[in-house]
């Protein structure tokens, strides 16, 4: 089980990544449990300064803008 | 993962995407050089007598339309391009080392540069504050971004000419950096909301992958769709208003009201575009037909930056890390860098 944390407040771009994710995890068959972070304090604690970012097992992968399907795919094998 | 299969299946040509954006821009200066025949011809098989009210109306909004979408997407995509080389992240790292002062400087001239949503603000002003950065420094970027973006330039340029523009950009960047430095020399960082003063920001290790120079293609695409995409109807509803005022408002109306000899025009202008809140997309077009009509281009221009640096909506997200003292503060602040542009504008050109 991959644990991928979506960092974001919250915004439209943020609901489509995680849900990028969780198309990507569905269609490549990974198994992944995917949390919201919306906290800034806990946001910055990642060391990011723009949303929405993604975090895979602890590791920070992207920041900034919608990932791309391609990189999701990457990211999670 | 191995480098052969990152290379592997569909590694695109980079000849080939350049040649394309070539061909393109080919293409852009082939029809934006028919645009004045083609409004002339268009607005003449309409039923309306040459030189009538609605007849300069009509040529006008014919000309103008494709004119500004245009220019606009041809800026919009090579501000995409430009914006791939940089990130905030890295416009943070490039800051955390520098004193104020230069630290002003560098922050104002990266917040046009770096790609900025107003949803990111928040973050990106915790990341920044948690990293070390100056709050005065951070401020400087944060006045910068939104003020100075491509659409705001890319239709100052379309519209009024590169002089404008150039003049735009460089009293944009000077209230940006004098703003920022004088709320770091007030020294207010007790007036941060408390959880932002007790963020420390984790570090990472995180890179983006460097991008080759088709990705940077397909961003300064991406960036015409999305930007172009959102803003094109108010863009034409501008140009709309415009079309109406070109035609039907006589010539000097708006001299007394807004020219230069009414000094009050100026405060009148920043304090009406506070509560304002449009994009450069909209209000530019309307801001072109008031100064063909005689309204004075400093008081236009204040007007313009306040209705796009100081706005509602963003001291609402900004509340979430600003005390209300501080925010009032940096409205304070802006507004008379505003002023003082608008004054200054108006002194120095006649």
């Amino acid at each position: 089980m991959k644990d991928i944390k979506v960092l974001g407040p919250g915004c439209k771009r943020c609901e489509t990544t995680a849900q990028m994710v969780r198309d990507e995890a569905a269609k490549l068959g990974i198994a992944v449990d995917v949390t919201k972070v919306t906290d800034y304090a806990e946001i910055a604690g990642y060391g990011i300064a723009s949303t929405p970012g993604i975090v895979v097992d602890g590791k920070v992968v992207h920041a900034g803008g919608l990932p791309k399907f391609e990189d999701i795919g990457k990211w999670l094998a | 993962m191995s480098m052969a299969q990152e290379q592997l299946p569909t590694k695109p040509n980079p000849a080939v995407w350049l040649s394309g954006v070539a061909g393109f821009v080919t293409l852009w200066f082939a029809i934006y050089g028919q645009l004045v025949p083609f409004s002339e011809w268009a607005a003449g098989l309409l039923p309306l007598a040459k030189g009538s009210h609605a007849y300069e109306s009509v040529k006008f909004f014919i000309y103008d339309t494709p004119k500004v979408l245009m220019l606009l997407t041809l800026v919009v995509f090579a501000m995409g391009v430009v914006r791939s080389f940089f990130s905030p992240e890295r416009t943070r790292a490039l800051l955390a080392g520098k004193a104020e002062g230069v630290g002003n400087v560098a922050a104002a001239i990266l917040g046009v540069f770096t790609p900025f949503c107003s949803c990111s603000a928040v973050p990106l002003f915790v990341g920044f504050v948690s990293a070390g950065i100056p709050l005065g420094v951070t401020f400087s970027f944060l006045i910068a971004a939104p003020m100075i973006n491509e659409v705001a330039l890319g239709l100052l340029f379309a519209l009024l000419g590169w002089k404008v523009a150039l003049t735009y950009l460089g009293f944009g960047l000077g209230v940006a950096i004098i703003s920022g430095w004088i709320i770091g020399r007030l020294k207010l960082e007790g007036w941060l909301e408390e959880w932002v003063r007790n963020v420390r920001a984790g570090s990472t290790d995180f890179a983006p992958e460097s991008l080759t120079i088709v990705d940077r293609i397909k961003a300064g695409i991406e960036a015409v769709k999305d930007i172009v995409g959102k803003v094109w109807l108010w863009i034409i509803a501008g140009i709309a208003a415009g079309a109406f005022i070109h035609g039907y408002v006589p010539a000097d109306l708006l001299a007394t009201i807004m020219g230069r000899d009414a000094w009050w025009s100026v405060p009148a202008a920043v304090v009406l575009g506070v509560p304002m809140y449009s994009n450069a997309a909209g209000i530019i077009p309307v801001v072109e037909a008031l100064l063909g009509k005689g309204a004075a281009l400093g008081t236009v221009l204040a007007f313009m930056m306040s209705v796009i640096a100081l706005s509602i909506p963003e001291m609402i997200i900004l509340r979430k890390v600003l005390t209300l003292k501080l925010i009032a503060v940096f409205v304070a602040v802006v507004a008379a860098g505003i002023l003082a542009v608008g004054f200054l504008f108006n002194a120095l050109f006649t």
